[in-house]
């Protein structure tokens, strides 16, 4: 019975799924045999290229945070078991599964057990349909209501508050108004000492509060959903929230799953069901997943549901991995992650699914995995950090200076501190009555540091954290509203998923770019075939009609189209519309392999026109998928798909076969197979796999020349950069078959090392193989990928491509995206050990030597192309090389390279290679990739870029930025990142000066009134002065001025030389600045202190002055550097100007400060204005003389770009040509 | 988790176009051309040497007689400040002087004081703004210590440092024998006459206790008419100061002999400061102070000699705006 016959197969159909209607199998009479389908989809990829690990569903790299395991998952590419199906960790998929699917599970071959024991302690125990026993006292679990908000109103205050401290600089800010409460040292007024940090909390707060109140919107949102859950025998509706762990729930088609479920049983008779994971890791094709054979049976009858108990792993947040064991009927069954669906995924071509919920609410896997992005620093922030422990430094040192002042003008004056004013130690009549306040020498001169602490406090720029927070979002929106960074395909802006690396991107010295996705489209598009020896490359364009109509079928008077339509080759078509001949039988085998050998779900998907139906290819792999496409289009349609069998519409006939058994893929074997029986009673086994491998269970005795021409096609195509796959197949004799089908079952059903057997069996079977023909798909370059790579290569960033293709391919497309020239002399290192590697990089280094040799004795270094290296590296040999003592020389000779290309690498070394480059050197790196495997070395570069292309959205979870093609590069770094390089390094460097210009006055101050502290500068002022006075303009420049304009950065990639040399902000600038500082200081505050000497001035009024020569002198100061003035820009520094009068004018109208109307007083005197303009123009004259002589003598690039740009005379010395007219093709589309 | 995106795939995400998303809004662009900075130059200089000049003159214009009488004024005892508190002993002192040039009124009076701190972090402090104008905050005495209350509780009004170390030294001037006539009043700020300090604050216990600091004022006058105090209170900015004592309202010939009797009451002996009594002119520029004058001078003659400087090197090794072969890539390398 279990040796299922053909002839059984056809009762296999599960019951017709009409949509809406819930129907429970119970139909399925039990004497069939249920259990011996054999399954043949799986979630497991097919490889075709070798492109490792490309299908977005061997995750086995996963969120950083998913623990040891899923690195081991992945470490293990470097020794050589490269598989690419490992669900997580464990590979839970095992276990005495009767129902087989196929070779799934073939990474658990290495475990001894067919289940690991979950240990009781490190076990959930979920009692089906129980909740109130699953949730005993023991074992709490949490309820299904989730918050993803952070407070409540009770919280708010007190967690806010404490998540704000966790900033070093709040508590800076905190301790110094602690300390100014002190009544000793109260310098400030307290109201003025406490605005500043009250400012900075109360508008994180109020962000903070709005952000969460947006959430919990929408978790009220989220818990009040409905959800049909068992109750006493019936579904009946209950709100999300109230779900609990042990509940049984039932989801309909298109619904989104509450909690995390374990399947129980589904429409499918099969216990087949089907998830889109969109809302989790935001991939959008469909994923299978299995209830077990068992339950699927049992919950008919839905009393009988009960007496389940699974035990499984506490949450954790892998999703791609699931461990428990269910006990039925005294039978201890695992299961594993094809089991489980998720919360948040959507439940898609399934009627309905049966579940029960082991994991709800915050505990399921989706929440877990809520984190944000990974935080990185940016190196400006990391300078600048280094910077302000200069200043602190420096604060401290004129903090003891003043209180050293102090000491000493305490001990010139101690005989007459017994009469003095100030502190009256003694009574002036009677010796010895009364001491006021003197502390005593140590204690006096102690709290005149801390006092000067309190009065310098401006010097560290606190408000530069936040103006630098506001102007890194200004910049990100103007980033992701560039409507050039928009891709109008995938309908997707530039995002900024990072906010606090904005200006790394204008300091990048290294791009590692992934391949497929990245420079290519990776939609994969069938181009040729060659079939029985015969090349059918349709170089012939066909008409547009045919382009549109395309290939259908009519059925039940409705046509049904594939979605999406290829190129057809006309002679192939005519040749497999012919019958009878031996050639044309060829040609249908090879097309039926093509529609039949994958894992690929037809959907069916309504148009606009209710005749026409259009068939979409749902699958894992864009390679199947084309694969498919193409055979719909020769008018083999795959139009169904269900457990067991497929149905193939050929030429307008409907076609069934079953499908017997399905060897997945696998990365040793590499290549994939599956039994068919077909309608004419025969079985036979096709085959597709990579050419490598094919070849050798290929029955070249056959027809030699047949293979011969096959191979040379293939040679032809994948020089062409095209994907290759070769077909293969042979018809099973009734012997071979039941051989093979014993085999299979007793594999599949084995406990231990079910893997292994499973590829024995498959490598049993495929062998002999009649060659069907090859096939060539195209991985279309993405639009203006040369022309970036050309621009990036020109701005200086080596462009390094990391891929896990083929070395022709990857070569092939190096020299269509212009990475690789005809002029460069390539090394191609391509070794099997560690000494050969060693030997192959040294002659390498040597030939170099060689060559910049002969091309220094006529030209310089890198210039003229003449001596460029092109590095062509594999993956074999980067496991001798990377971890090793070779990575040195690696990294000397890639280093000099002007291209380097690593093929067939693995995700982890691709992280190796970034890790190469980082660890060595101080240059920014930037890695961009679109899948799965390129998250490792996403998350290792400094910068990471996620395409979101076709391979799902794991790249782009992982990434600091996402766009949509690779060619958004050149805009994101030449300009978006030298504008935001240039901007922040501009604004962090001018908030040092502006906060040291005003210490200093105070400072200078300080040394006139005993250093006792005094300012003249009232306290609100000198809280304000950052606040108000001098913030705003700092950041509108910081968003808005640009250096130099969109058209001339492009025309001047080279332009880009300035971040990656960090001329903007560096020691030296940091040092000149503050030297300005200095001597501008000097001038606010000395020119008044003379002109007023010997008069009858009050402190208030010169304090007025002073502040608002301060305010004018540093708003001017930003003038000068301003480069375009908008209108909000003269609104911002004028603006600023005047409201520091108006504040200053209000602050003297207070009758309560001792400066009541000291402004009124002095600004009606001709002096005070004679000051202020003698202080800016003696100020500013030193800076303006050397910013000229500069510019003059010695310009640097963006001076010269920046003249250039304004008079127009852009001469091109030689000529060049417009470079890169592509950028602006985008707006022009767009706008017409 | 959000699922909106779900049905509205057909919207188009594309930014909605505008100058300023796209950072293209109309800008200046002004560019450090060689005439734009001789220009700059040369007005700095063509406006400052004037203002120069203009400021010197009026600092030449003023006529300051300064006349340091508290080393003269005094018994040359060791006892300086026993003689000084003593409030026995005649603090009556006479001094005279010539008026070196015309003076025309108004000649304003100050009196001078050295090494005072009256910035003194402390002293500042030590004041109640809110006792002054209002009555009924008397008792807002808690910045004012030592001086805010007497023994007793009883607040001090006006309290604090300040008030309590009043300068009480009195001139009165003679010309020829005649009283030359100080005129005290409205020597104050007119805001602190009507606003600061109140008609309805008198002061209380001022003085009262056992440590006598400065002045003693009139318990029957307002705060709002006691001009000397409002004077004193606006505390200077640096320990040397100036502070209004009146004005004359006659003009002073040249040769003329003053005499001035002092009342030399207040100790500044004991921390060793100066006092002086200055008869001064006034003019836009203030009192006798060439320093704007010579700063302004020293400005705008640096920016004419920049400006000369400019020039010379445009000329003698000039730069064409803009050429792209000054860009470091465009350059030889050899000169790098």
């Amino acid at each position: 019975m279990m040796k299922g016959s053909q002839q059984q197969w056809p009762l296999l159909i599960p019951a017709p799924r009409t949509p809406g209607k819930e129907e429970f199998p119970v139909a399925i009479d039990s004497s069939i045999p249920v259990s011996s389908t054999s399954k043949p989809y799986s979630d497991s990829q097919i490889e075709m290229s070798g492109d490792f690990v490309r299908n977005p569903s061997s995750h086995s790299i996963q969120s950083k945070s998913s623990s040891s395991h899923s690195i081991k998952g992945v470490s293990f590419r470097e020794g050589h078991d490269l598989n690419p199906v490992t669900y997580g960790s464990r590979g839970a998929s095992s276990g005495s599964n009767p129902v087989r699917y196929g070779s799934r599970g073939a990474s658990s071959g290495g475990f001894t057990s067919s289940y690991k024991e979950i240990k009781d302690e490190d076990a959930r125990l979920v009692y089906v349909n129980d909740p109130g026993r699953t949730n005993q006292k023991r074992f709490k679990f949490a309820g299904n209501s989730i918050r993803t908000s952070k407070y409540s109103i009770l919280t708010f205050l007190p967690r806010n508050l404490f998540e704000q401290f966790h900033r070093i600089a709040y508590i800076y800010f905190l301790v110094i108004a602690i300390l100014n409460q002190l009544p000793q040292l109260a310098v400030f007024g307290r109201e003025a000492s406490i605005l500043p940090l009250a400012m900075v909390l109360f508008v994180t707060a109020v962000k903070d509060a709005y952000e969460d109140y947006r959430r919990h919107r929408s978790d009220r949102i989220e818990n009040n959903r409905l959800a049909s859950v068992l109750l006493n025998g019936e579904f009946e509706d209950k709100k999300w929230r109230d779900i609990c762990v042990g509940e049984v729930i039932k989801v309909s088609g298109n619904q989104t799953l509450p909690c995390d479920m374990v399947l129980l049983s589904t429409s499918d008779a099969t216990g087949v069901a089907y998830v889109q994971t969109t809302n989790l890791d935001g991939e959008s094709n469909l994923k299978t997943r299995y209830a077990k054979q068992e339950t699927q049976m049992k919950t008919p009858v839905v009393g009988n549901i009960g007496g389940l108990l699974i035990k499984c792993e506490k949450p954790n947040r892998n999703i791609y991995g699931f461990q428990a064991n269910m006990e039925i009927d005294g039978k201890r069954i695992s299961l594993g992650p094809s089991n489980i669906i998720l919360r948040g995924c959507e439940l898609k071509n399934t009627d309905w699914v049966v579940g029960v919920a082991v994991y709800a609410g915050k505990e399921t896997k989706a929440m877990l995995n809520n984190a944000g992005a990974p935080s990185k620093r940016s190196r400006l922030e990391k300078r600048m950090n280094k910077e302000i422990i200069i200043l602190s430094i420096f604060l401290v040192i004129l903090c003891t200076v003043i209180s050293i002042c102090h000491g000493v003008w305490l001990r010139r004056h101690r005989e007459e501190l017994y009469l003095m004013q100030f502190y009256r130690k003694y009574d002036y009549s009677e010796p010895e009555v009364e001491k006021y306040e003197y502390y005593g020498w140590g204690m006096e001169i102690f709290f005149v540091f801390l006092m000067s602490i309190i009065v310098f406090q401006v010097m560290i720029p606190i408000s530069l954290y936040i103006s630098v927070e506001l102007v890194r979002i200004g910049q990100a929106y103007f980033m992701i509203r560039d409507d050039r960074m928009f891709d109008k395909s995938t309908n997707s802006r530039f995002q900024c998923r990072a906010l606090n690396i904005n200006e790394d991107l204008g300091q990048i010295k290294y791009v590692f770019s992934d391949k497929t996705g990245t420079l290519t489209e990776n939609k994969m598009e069938f181009q040729c075939a060659s079939v029985g020896g015969v090349d059918y490359d349709n170089g012939k364009d066909i008409s547009t009609e045919d382009w549109q109509t395309g290939y259908s079928v009519q059925v039940d008077g409705m046509v049904l189209r594939p979605k999406m339509t290829v190129k057809v080759d006309q002679d192939l078509l005519n040749l497999s519309k012919m019958e009878h001949t031996n050639e044309s039988k060829h040609v249908c085998d090879f097309l039926v392999a093509l529609a039949a050998c994958n894992t690929i779900v037809p959907l069916t998907v309504e148009t606009s026109d209710p005749a026409i139906k259009l068939i979409e290819y749902q699958g894992e792999s864009p390679d199947e998928q084309a694969l498919v496409y193409a055979a719909a289009s020769y008018g083999f349609m795959l139009v169904e798909r269900s457990s067991g069998h497929i149905v193939i519409d050929i030429q307008g006939k409907r076609q069934r076969f079953n499908v017997l058994g399905l060897h997945e893929f696998d990365s040793d074997r590499k290549r994939m197979s599956v039994i068919i029986g077909c309608p004419d009673q025969t079985v036979k086994i096709f085959v597709k796999g990579a050419d490598t491998t094919m070849f050798k269970v290929i029955d070249k005795s056959l027809n030699l020349n047949m293979v011969k021409a096959t191979e040379s096609h293939l040679h032809s195509y994948s020089s062409k950069g095209l994907r290759t796959l070769v077909i293969g197949m042979r018809e099973l004799s009734t012997s071979e078959f039941e051989q093979w089908h014993s085999s299979y079952e007793s594999a599949s059903t084995a406990l231990m090392g079910r893997a292994n057997l499973l590829r024995k069996v498959a490598n049993n079977v495929e062998n002999n193989l009649r060659l069907l023909g090859a096939t060539g798909i195209e991985d279309k370059l993405q639009q203006g990928v040369p022309e970036a790579i050309e621009s990036l290569r020109t701005a200086g960033i080596k462009v390094w491509v990391l891929t896990g293709d083929k070395q022709e391919t990857a070569i092939s497309i190096g020299y269509s995206s212009k990475l690789l020239t005809s002029k460069m002399t390539q090394i191609v290192i391509n070794n099997n050990s560690k000494d050969s590697c060693r030997k192959n990089l040294d002659y390498a280094l040597q030939l170099y030597k060689k060559l910049s040799n002969v091309s220094h004795s006529n030209d310089e270094g890198h210039g003229a192309g003449t001596n460029q290296l092109a590095l062509i590296i594999d993956g074999t040999s980067l496991v001798y090389i990377l971890e090793t003592e070779l990575e040195e020389k690696l990294f000397e000779l890639a280093s000099k390279c002007t291209a380097v290309l690593c093929c067939r690498v693995a995700p982890l070394q691709k992280a190796g290679i970034v890790a190469l480059i980082k660890n060595r050197t101080d240059d920014m790196t930037l890695a961009i990739g679109d899948g799965a495997n390129d998250v490792s070395m996403i998350q290792k570069a400094d910068v990471g870029i996620g395409i979101s292309g076709q391979e799902g959205r794991q790249a782009v979870m992982a990434s600091d930025f996402s766009m949509g093609q690779f060619r958004f590069l050149v805009p994101l770094l030449l300009i978006h990142g030298h504008w935001n390089y240039q901007r922040i390094s501009y604004m962090i460097l001018y908030n040092f000066y502006r906060n040291v210009v005003l210490v200093f006055v105070l400072f200078w101050y300080v040394l006139f009134t005993g250093f006792t502290l005094t300012t003249a500068i009232t306290d609100w002022s000198s809280v304000l002065y950052s606040v108000i006075y001098t913030s705003l303009p700092t950041i509108v420049v910081g968003i808005l001025d640009k250096d130099l304009g969109r058209s001339t950065l492009l025309k001047y990639p080279q332009l880009y030389g300035a971040g990656q040399r960090g001329e903007s902000y560096n020691g030296k600038l940091f040092w000149v600045t503050i030297l300005d500082t200095l001597w501008q200081s000097i001038a606010a505050f000395f020119i008044p202190l003379v002109a007023y000497w010997d008069s009858t001035v009050g402190g208030s009024a010169l304090g007025d002055l002073w502040i608002l020569a301060v305010v004018i002198l540093v708003n001017i100061h930003l003038a000068m550097d301003v480069i375009r003035w908008y209108t909000i820009t003269h609104i911002a520094i004028w603006g600023s100007i005047l409201a520091t009068f108006i504040c200053v004018m209000v602050i003297d109208t207070l009758p309560f400060l001792p400066g009541y109307w000291a402004f009124f007083m002095i600004a009606k005197t001709k002096l005070f204005w004679v000051c202020l303009l003698g202080i800016v123009v003696a100020g500013m004259v030193p800076r303006f003389v050397v910013k000229v002589f500069v510019q003059h003598c010695k310009p640097n690039d963006i001076h010269i770009a920046r003249e250039a740009e304004k008079f127009g005379n852009l001469r091109e010395p030689n000529a060049e040509t417009e470079m890169n007219p592509i950028f602006d093709l985008p707006r022009s589309t767009a706008t017409t | 988790m959000s699922s909106d995106d779900g049905s509205s795939k057909k919207v188009s995400k594309k930014p909605r176009y505008s100058r300023f998303t796209q950072q293209e809004l109309p800008a200046c662009k002004p560019i450090l051309t060689p005439a734009l900075v001789i220009g700059i130059l040369m007005c700095l200089g063509i406006i400052f040497i004037p203002i120069g000049l203009l400021a010197l003159s009026a600092s030449e214009n003023v006529v300051e007689v300064v006349d340091r009488y508290d080393d003269v004024c005094i018994p040359s005892t060791d006892q300086k400040v026993g003689f000084i508190k003593d409030p026995a002993t005649n603090k009556t002192c006479i001094r005279t002087f010539t008026i070196p040039k015309k003076m025309r009124k108004p000649v304003y009076v100050y009196y001078q004081l050295d090494n005072f701190y009256q910035n003194h972090r402390r002293y500042v402090k030590s004041r109640s703004d809110r006792q002054l104008w209002n009555p009924k905050a008397e008792y807002s005495t808690s910045l004012c210590d030592p001086e805010g209350q007497t023994g007793d509780g009883k607040p001090i009004v006006p309290c604090g440092l300040i008030a309590w170390s009043l300068f009480n030294d009195t001139y009165s001037l003679s010309k020829n024998d005649a009283a030359l006539q100080i005129n005290k009043k409205d020597i104050a700020w007119r805001s602190d006459r009507t606003h600061k300090f109140s008609p309805n604050v008198y002061p209380k216990n001022f003085q009262n206790g056992t440590l006598i600091g400065g002045g003693k004022l009139d318990e029957n006058i307002p705060l709002s008419q006691q001009e000397d105090l409002m004077v004193w209170m606006r505390t200077s900015a640096l320990p040397t100061f100036r502070k209004l004592y009146g004005k004359i309202e006659t003009d002073l010939e040249a040769n003329e002999k003053i005499t001035v009797t002092i009342q030399n009451n207040y100790n500044t002996y004991s921390f060793n400061g100066k006092k002086k009594l200055v008869i001064s002119t006034a003019t836009w520029i203030g009192g006798k102070n060439d320093f704007i004058g010579k700063m302004y001078m020293a400005v705008g003659g640096t920016s004419i000699v920049l400006g000369v400087i400019f020039s010379l090197l445009y000329v003698f090794k000039p730069r064409p705006l803009g050429d792209p072969s000054y860009l470091s890539w465009n350059k030889n390398p050899a000169l790098d």
